[in-house]
């Protein structure tokens, strides 16, 4: 860790300035007040108070906004009111670099699992693809475990590097940054954060001692396997999704889940203006899967846990050989009647063979 | 709409076809001079006007708003103003706590031979907005924001469950379930200070159920799912009266349900003890006694006053008694219940209107429209026909801008007039903690000063005051245009 720079905690308002002369904007953790406290990622400016908590939402709507405008649309109207021409108007935006300072490892992670189906797959998604290239991911390290997140489970862990461009250590007085990447070690170079020295040696022993907290990790090797068992088991759905709203705050906090929908707005109905708009959209709610027929493949809460689930746990593994929930935890937390993912898979995972297979009819 | 000399306001009309509309003809008829600033929109009757068409308005822009329909007792269907009356008084009353200038929104009668009197409504009213400052963007505004943390005593002191009271209710279900199929309880979730709702089929079941001030879910919510099954609910004083809100509606039945009815002083806001109790690994031990709640975390004991970490919504309740119940176990307090302004209400009445509508612009931002407070409501009975997601009416865009988020509570919090029961799910289950109980708290205050001090699921056989109406209404005073 020779190459390690040491940022002081009073220095941190500096550091971030000067990143933004750079060009990056800057989002960090930030308190919001409330009825229960709410850390969300916003727009950093010089004077707001520096959080390095961890946010209650998830930072990827960096990349994936809750709502973005794909294309504008206007209908020339021609003989007798009909539409005879539709004129659009691309929307898109060149990359705007972006620095995200103070998220988790789950967070960078979850970037990384974004990254396959929008980047890797058949057709790369250009508006995705343009906001990915303009981030720069400063990430913290947690320096211990907590009862509702589980990275480690999933093939993380409190200082895991994936999506991260810079690496942080809390040591306390300052962070330790350590660069992953070729993007993260040109914005310590351009910096003039002095090396971390013994530092770096102090931010190694915290980093172990983080990992000697977890508990021991179930071995979920065997969960692709048995949800897909699993997958037409409607007993076994049904028990686990008693008490689900079909809300969509698990999938809303959620890093990792990134289903739109794509609808035409118009600001008032029979405007000839619009946009195309991109938004979240959760597999939790009927009409997620609604067909203009009116049939619903997945008219009940069984089916839609089920599919949320082993999405994460059997499908998404099968196209891209990894998990794709980072173990941030978000979704036990702030599920309103506390469905927990952890027990849903290990309970896939308990149930004999036989009895997964017998109970398919 | 285009206003080339920019010395016009943005007054929209909501005219009913059979008097106002006619009323406006006539005076046009008659040449009689009015100001140009009104838009007009037809509608069959004003008591077609939904009040969500108001809020609507104002919210993207409109600098006013005015409902005309025929005068009480002269509706062209007979009785269609009467409901209106009733909805836009409401509604002129719930403005102000959004941070809207009531000011900016009336409702009159005008008949279809009253050219001259319309000429007189328009003039006056566009007086009115003109003397008022062109209304504010909503999205421009500088947000507010402020604490919420505001310490209100509980009108009755916390007490824990009683010991015993657990094993009585077991021995209780025991007892029913075998002509039951289900009971709805709570369990211990993934630590001793988060309960999860519980669904009961077997008597090995039984071991599994927990009573203690953490167990915050509603189990009304999911009668509705269990319609024409036989199923057991155990509730308290708030959830009796969720319960009696959907049996008026007819949504449950009566003889399919076994009512356990508990006593309740005050659930504990575990959102807020988990932000001092900050991150931790292992919750090993939870102790709620009456003046202390100590919970051990990763080997270290801490120590808090049940007190200070009530449920804002419970500050308020004076009475546990059940409205309804098959089975009553402990005793219950009975009370008037004298209305005590929820503490995230009294910040908002501290408030000037544009303050308001500052604070609710710096709120609602960080809305991620996921819909946990409609799902968790008892009385969101439309479930997966909620107008926020219809498209055909159109009402809300996918967009994710901070006056449809704001839009949204306000759907909701209309929605609830005169059904509401405070029971606060709502506002618990915000992930971001936005403190939208204070719109409910207020529409119930509305309701009940307007409609002799009703409450919600006080009475099964009431009417709720939205769906009826009087002739001569106690407190609406008809509105004078000298």
């Amino acid at each position: 860790m020779s190459n390690d720079r040491f940022l002081a905690k009073d220095a941190l308002g500096d550091f971030l300035c000067h990143c933004q002369g750079l060009g990056y904007t800057v989002y960090s953790p930030q308190k919001q007040e409330g009825v229960r406290e709410s850390v969300v990622f916003a727009p950093w400016q010089k004077g707001c108070e520096i959080q390095l908590a961890k946010a209650t939402v998830s930072p990827k709507h960096l990349l994936l906004p809750q709502s973005e405008v794909l294309f504008r649309f206007r209908h020339e109207k021609g003989e007798e009111g009909k539409s005879s021409a539709v004129h659009l108007e691309d929307t898109s935006q060149q990359a705007q670099p972006t620095l995200l300072f103070a998220a988790r490892p789950c967070d960078a992670r979850g970037f990384t699992m974004v990254d396959r189906p929008y980047l890797q797959g058949l057709y790369a998604d250009p508006y995705y693809a343009k906001r990915r290239e303009g981030l720069c991911v400063l990430t913290l390290c947690c320096n211990s475990g907590c009862e509702s997140c589980f990275c480690h489970w999933t093939g993380g862990g409190p200082s895991s590097p994936e999506g991260s461009d810079i690496l942080m250590t809390d040591i306390a007085e300052g962070l330790v940054l350590q660069a992953i990447t070729e993007k993260g070690r040109k914005l310590l170079a351009q910096s003039d954060l002095p090396e971390a020295g013994a530092a770096s040696d102090q931010a190694t022993e915290l980093r172990r001692k983080a990992w000697q907290s977890l508990d021991k990790a179930p071995d979920l090797t065997e969960a692709p396997h048995k949800l897909k068992e699993l997958a037409d088991n409607l007993d076994f759905w049904t028990e686990q999704s008693r008490a689900c709203l079909s809300c969509g705050a698990c999938t809303y906090v959620c890093p990792t889940c990134y289903c739109f929908s794509i609808s035409d707005e118009r600001r008032f109905s029979g405007m000839e203006e619009g946009v195309r708009l991109r938004s979240w959209d959760t597999c939790m709610a009927r009409h997620f899967t609604e067909e203009a027929s009116g049939h619903n493949p997945r008219a009940l809460k069984a089916q839609r846990l089920q599919n949320r689930i082993s999405h994460k746990y059997a499908g998404y593994p099968e196209n891209w050989g990894s998990f794709s929930c980072s173990g941030c935890g978000r979704c036990v937390t702030h599920c309103p009647v506390g469905i927990d993912i952890r027990h849903i898979v290990l309970a896939a995972i308990a149930l004999p063979d036989t009895q997964a297979k017998e109970a398919r009819s | 709409m285009p206003d080339i000399a920019k010395t016009e306001r943005r007054i929209v009309g909501f005219l009913c076809n059979w008097c106002s509309y006619g009323g406006a003809d006539t005076a046009g008829v008659a040449r009689a001079n009015q100001p140009t600033d009104l838009r007009i929109i037809r509608v069959p009757c004003s008591g077609r006007v939904n009040p969500l068409f108001v809020v609507r308005a104002l919210l993207h822009g409109a600098d006013g708003v005015l409902v005309s329909g025929c005068h009480p007792r002269d509706c062209h269907y007979s009785t269609g103003n009467f409901y209106a009356r009733r909805r836009l008084e409401l509604l002129k009353h719930f403005l102000p706590i959004l941070g809207i200038d009531p000011a900016r929104f009336a409702y009159t009668w005008v008949s279809a031979s009253e050219g001259q009197r319309w000429q007189h409504v328009v003039t006056r009213f566009t007086e009115e907005i003109h003397a008022l400052e062109p209304a504010p963007h909503f999205e421009e505004l500088e947000p507010l924001y402020l604490s919420q943390r505001q310490s209100t005593e509980p009108k009755r002191p916390f007490m824990p469950q009683p010991p015993d009271l657990l094993a009585k209710l077991k021995e209780e279900i025991r007892t029913h379930l075998p002509e039951l199929d289900c009971v709805l309880g709570w369990q211990k979730g993934r630590d001793a200070l988060h309960a999860v709702p519980f669904f009961l089929r077997q008597e090995e079941d039984l071991e599994r159920l927990s009573l203690d001030a953490t167990c915050h879910n509603s189990l009304v919510r999911y009668l509705p799912e269990y319609k024409g099954k036989k199923v057991g609910i155990i509730v308290r004083g708030c959830e009796s009266r969720a319960l009696v809100e959907l049996l008026q509606e007819g949504l449950i039945a009566r003889e399919d349900l076994h009512i356990f009815a508990i006593p309740c002083h005050g659930l504990l806001d575990v959102a807020r003890l988990e932000e001092e109790l900050g991150r931790y690994q292992h919750l090993e031990n939870l102790v709620i006694e009456q003046d202390s709640l100590r919970i051990t975390v990763d080997g270290k004991e801490r120590s808090f006053s049940p007190q200070a970490f009530l449920r804002s919504t419970c500050l308020g309740c004076a009475s546990d008694e059940p409205v309804l119940a098959d089975t009553c176990l402990g005793s219950f307090t009975a009370g008037e219940s004298t209305p005590v302004t929820a503490p995230e209400l009294a910040l908002l009445d501290g408030l000037n209107l544009t303050e308001r509508l500052r604070f609710w612009r710096g709120v609602m931002d960080r809305c991620i429209r996921c819909y946990s407070c409609r799902n968790s409501c008892p009385m969101c009975v439309c479930h997966d026909h909620c107008i926020a997601e219809s498209r055909q009416p159109h009402w809300q865009s996918a967009e994710h801008s901070v006056t449809e988020k704001f839009f949204f509570q306000i759907i909701h919090a209309l929605h609830l007039a005169g059904r509401c029961t405070g029971c606060g799910e709502c506002q618990t289950n915000c992930p971001v903690g936005i403190p939208i109980f204070a719109l409910r708290a207020h529409l119930n205050r509305v309701i009940a000063e307007l409609f002799s001090g009703y409450q919600a699921g006080r009475d099964a056989q009431a009417v709720p005051p939205l769906l009826s109406y009087m002739v001569d209404e106690a407190n609406i005073q008809e509105r004078e245009w000298q």
